[in-house]
């Protein structure tokens, strides 16, 4: 099953904050796309970004991830100061995302995208890779697999696992089937396996989207953090879009998610932050921002005084 | 380093630097106005320079000219060599786009393949000469007869430096006018800035590169024709290292930036005289690559920075 | 005109289109089998008797070269491709320098190898070594790697974050400093270079009888093995995490960061196995020909090797080794080729990238990649 996250023990609050977004500002020349957003994510949750377009959520998912550089403030995770550091750092450290635009790798297979994303925590370097030399005891399930759609098991094979049995295998050929493995787990889990090896630019739309989550997922990050995972879905897919949420927060990861509809965003979230224009204009649980004026004014344009 | 000599004769120095580098000055126009549209380093501007020469010198030998003729054949010389290198390496260049860019544009083909085309296209010309003319150097009469005009302390300027630096400042003058005042010039900074828009608003993007091209054309032929001037040789491979400085040159002053070309031009034909002087001439063709490594490093936007699509040039 | 090369193209790839897919749908015992014996054959080739293929051999015209010579640079040069090709086709970069390395892994053997080079002679004086002492030519193997491994890392490292035509031009730049640093200086052998590079038997002798001047068989026996085994270690990297990641960084390097892939580390691992690559073909291709000098390595015969990879197919190992095959053979085996070889190259290149611009044999993806972004072209408003 999906690798579950160590969950905090039951009854402990307040729970553990995970990310930290301390007054951070983004100026990109004589714009300012986020304007002291301070906001923090605690371990479990799924926390809700919404806002009308252009209010600077993606900019936000950009800072955190190392796309940019915040001009002031700054990031936490897990107490730790993330904005600054490269973008394959952040990853390292347990932030995994996905794109508001898509960004597979188009000539890649569904599998192969997802592989990318498990190579990320495993330890083969580019030397083990070509002399794979640092061998490890081979478990029997890991040994190599003798031919069985053919009810023949061809000789050569046998002298294979003999050989394995005795050498161990190499740690590269051992983390690529176990990243295999987990790769199907997750393209499963996600609901495509059936086209795992397709390549990506010819998925449907749906599959794409939630290809991004698979390879998100692959590298095994504490935090998720969708960009409108759900953008250009029909309200079936949308349902299953808010079961998978929920199914990825229950083994344990802490999902962060923009999102522009409402529903979904109310359904599935613990918590609310609102942006408009750079800046947070409301925080709290999903009946509290719904009630908002500043909320509604922002996304209806009506005036805030006005009842 | 012989800091002596070029201390000593430092306005020398300077004022040789200058008048070289005018003449990457106008070939890095070339590069610079198609880098500053289209995004392509059009390698094949090298050869549209050499071609110019090869033109100049054939103009010159069809003319009937000697070594130091009287004032009225100068000025014809001078006039047709313009003319023919103009022309020639005017049309090479558009010919290029035409049979070569455009389609490219139309495949929509990754920007590497385009230089990679670039490249192919700049041996072709090279060798393709080569095999014509020869793999020699071919002179050129001495058409405009080398002649003190000003004396400044020990400092020594020619007749050929200030016909290099005034025509090629004239040039400059030129184009800016026309970038800036024609409305030609406009929908070349429109493409430069937003091809798309650009389309939409009734810009012919074919025609405004194709316009692009020949002035990079144009105005290496008219630098063809002051190295003839100068140097009065020419081989099928000069455009090799020509280019090369010259793209210096665009890259030193701001790569998309026109007045940056004449800046990073005549800069650049400095450094060089400079380097030379301090170490020995085989050192002088390092200096330019020295220079490129170091901008491209540190500052790759350049001295005067990126900027064809705003309105100052 | 365009149009007619086209009609060309579409017939030959009706006749041959089907080739690759044939070829991969053949269970794996077979391939294999196949590939043994194409290996075989190419070992086999100096001895070329069969009486249909006679007429391929370069001496089958009078005073035509010796063909286990050219067997030798072709298999120099398909090195070369190979080396290129993991910078070029694996990593994406575009390197316009790469015969440097291939001058640094000559250069290597040369000034360390030779007991002419003046750096034997300075290392001779200050350990007091006799005169004919140089060092041993098995010896110039590792040092060959370590010095254009690192400088592959010493260009890389600054260069790598530069965008792809800029990156080109100073790896341009690149390879013609190096090359007129050893013209200028002394202790490089200057204009005049370097001679008496030693072979595996030691340094150029009548004696030497396996690895002489006479026979080039052992010579091109010797660089075959070490192109099999170069081809066997790239697909190995190919196959692994690194091939994904080069693959990744190439498709989306941006996306590639976000999931964890370090870009600039696997890019600079590119150049530093490309350049070691190249700097084994420069060290084979200098120690048969017992001296180096400046001139050959220049601008221009590093974009032939560009050439050549682009040509035959980049990103595939079978398509980059064919065109470094024929830039290899071709001029030799017609001779009045020759004149115009760089020509013909230049225009293979811009037909190729007009008509065929995944090469002649393409990798799958690449090819596809074209295709796709051609059919994604906006329609132009004329």
């Amino acid at each position: 099953m999906l690798p579950k996250q160590m969950s905090s023990p039951e009854g402990e609050s307040p729970r553990e904050v995970l990310l930290e977004v301390d007054q951070v500002t983004l100026r990109f020349g004589g714009v300012v796309a986020l304007d002291d957003v301070s906001f923090t994510l605690r371990k479990g949750e799924i926390l809700g970004l919404i806002g009308p377009n252009g209010a600077g959520k993606t900019t936000c998912f950009n800072a955190m991830t190392g796309v940019y550089r915040p001009s002031s403030g700054q990031v936490r995770f897990a107490g730790t100061q993330v904005s600054g550091r490269k973008p394959h750092q952040i990853n390292r450290m347990g932030i995994g995302r996905t794109f508001q635009n898509i960004r597979l790798f188009p000539e890649m297979t569904a599998l192969e995208n997802v592989l990318v994303g498990t190579d990320a925590r495993h330890k083969t370097s580019v030397v083990g890779a070509l002399f794979r030399l640092y061998r490890v005891k081979a478990k029997p399930e890991e040994l190599p697999v003798v031919d069985a759609a053919n009810g023949a098991v061809r000789s050569w094979q046998q002298v294979r696992r003999a050989f394995a049995r005795v050498l161990g295998i190499s740690r590269h050929t051992l983390e690529e089937r176990a990243g295999e493995h987990k790769a199907l787990e997750l393209l499963r889990f996600v609901g495509i396996a059936d086209r795992a090896n397709e390549l990506a630019r010819n998925l449907p739309y749906g599959y794409q989207r939630r290809l991004e989550i698979a390879r998100a997922l692959a590298t095994e990050p504490q935090l998720l953090c969708l960009d409108e995972p759900a953008a250009g879905f029909n309200p079936a897919e949308k349902a299953d879009l808010l079961q998978l949420i929920r199914r990825i927060r229950d083994n344990g990861y802490t999902v962060l998610l923009i999102e522009h509809d409402m529903r979904l965003v109310m359904g599935v979230t613990d918590r609310i932050v609102v942006l408009e224009f750079g800046k947070k204009i409301a925080e709290g649980t999903p009946a509290e921002v719904r009630e908002n004026p500043k909320v509604i004014a922002a996304y209806l344009g009506v005036p805030a005084d006005a009842a | 380093m012989n800091f002596d000599e070029l201390f000593g004769h430092l306005g020398q120095h300077t004022v040789d630097g200058l008048a070289k580098g005018a003449i990457y000055a106008l070939v890095a126009l070339g590069y610079t106005l198609v880098y500053g549209v289209l995004k392509l380093i059009n390698f094949a501007h090298s050869e549209v320079f050499m071609v110019g020469t090869f033109a100049v010198m054939g103009t010159w030998a069809l003319l009937g000219a000697t070594d130091g003729p009287s004032f009225g054949m100068v000025v014809l010389l001078v006039v047709a060599g313009l003319a023919a290198g103009a022309l020639a390496s005017g049309a090479t260049a558009v010919a290029v786009e035409r049979i070569a860019y455009r389609r490219l544009r139309r495949m929509n083909a990754p920007p590497l393949i385009f230089l990679i085309t670039a490249i192919g296209l700049s041996l072709v010309l090279a060798e393709a000469f080569g095999l014509w003319q020869g793999r020699i150097v071919k002179g050129m009469p001495d058409v405009v007869r080398h002649d003190i005009w000003l004396t400044i302390g020990n400092t020594e300027i020619s007749n050929r430096q200030i016909i290099t630096v005034v025509a090629a400042l004239g040039m400059m003058f030129a184009l800016d006018r026309f970038i800036n005042g024609t409305r030609y010039g406009r929908g070349v900074r429109a493409v430069a800035q937003n091809p798309d828009t650009a389309a939409l608003m009734g810009v012919n993007q074919d025609r405004v590169i194709m316009l692009i091209f020949l002035l990079g054309g144009l105005l290496a032929g008219a630098a063809a024709l002051l190295w003839s001037i100068r140097y009065g040789i020419t081989k099928f491979d000069i455009g090799f290292l020509v280019g090369l400085k010259a793209f210096t040159a665009a890259v030193l002053g701001g790569i998309g930036n026109l007045r940056g070309a004449l800046v990073g031009g005549l800069l650049l034909g400095v450094v060089e005289v400079y380097s030379a002087t301090l170490t020995s001439s085989s050192w002088e063709d390092v200096a330019a690559f020295v220079v490129l490594v170091v901008v491209l490093l540190f500052r790759p936007t350049g001295l005067l920075g990126e900027s064809l699509g705003r309105a100052r040039a | 005109m365009t149009d007619i090369l086209r009609k060309v193209n579409d017939s030959r790839q009706r006749v041959t289109g089907g080739i690759g897919e044939r070829w991969r749908a053949l269970p794996r015992w077979q391939r294999w089998l196949g590939f043994a014996a194409f290996v075989a054959f190419l070992y086999y080739l100096p001895y070329l008797g069969i009486p249909g293929l006679v007429w391929l051999r370069t001496d089958y015209i009078s005073n035509g070269t010796n063909w286990a010579s050219v067997l030798f640079i072709c298999a120099v040069y398909v090195l070369v491709a190979i080396g290129l090709n993991v910078v070029v086709g694996l990593a994406g970069l575009l390197d316009l320098g790469y015969v440097g390395f291939f001058a640094v892994g000559a250069y290597s053997v040369a000034l360390f190898g030779s007991a002419n080079s003046p750096v034997v002679h300075m290392i001779q004086a200050q350990f007091g070594m006799p005169k004919g002492w140089a060092v041993a030519w098995a010896v110039c193997i590792p040092l060959a790697l370590v010095l254009t491994m690192i400088s592959g890392v010493i260009l890389g490292w600054p260069t790598l974050r530069l965008r792809g035509d800029y990156l080109a031009i100073v790896t341009l730049g690149f390879g013609e400093i190096i090359r007129i640093v050893a013209r200028n200086s002394e202790w490089a052998g200057a204009a005049q270079g370097i001679n008496g590079i030693p072979g595996p038997q030691g340094a150029p002798s009548p004696d030497n009888h396996i690895f002489g001047l006479l026979d080039a068989k052992p010579w091109y026996w010797l660089a075959l093995t070490v192109v099999l085994v170069m081809v066997f270690a790239v697909r190995r990297l190919e196959n692994s995490r690194v091939g994904r990641a080069w693959l990744a960084i190439r498709e989306d390097e941006d996306a590639a960061a976000v999931m964890g892939v370090h870009g600039f580390k696997f890019k600079l691992w590119a150049f530093a196995i490309g350049a070691a690559l190249g700097g084994i073909s420069g060290l084979l291709f200098a120690s048969r020909q017992g001296f180096v000098e400046p001139l050959g390595f220049n601008a221009q015969l590093s974009i032939l090797f560009v050439a050549m990879v682009v040509v035959g197919g980049s990103g595939n190992m079978a398509g980059v080794a064919l065109g470094a095959f024929l830039l290899a053979y071709l001029p030799e085996r017609f001779r009045d080729f020759n004149n115009v070889r760089v020509l013909v190259f230049g225009l293979a290149l811009v037909l190729v990238m007009l008509l065929r611009p995944q090469g002649l044999i393409p990798s799958r993806r690449r090819a596809r990649e074209l295709k796709d972004r051609a059919e994604e072209a906006p329609v132009n408003v004329a």
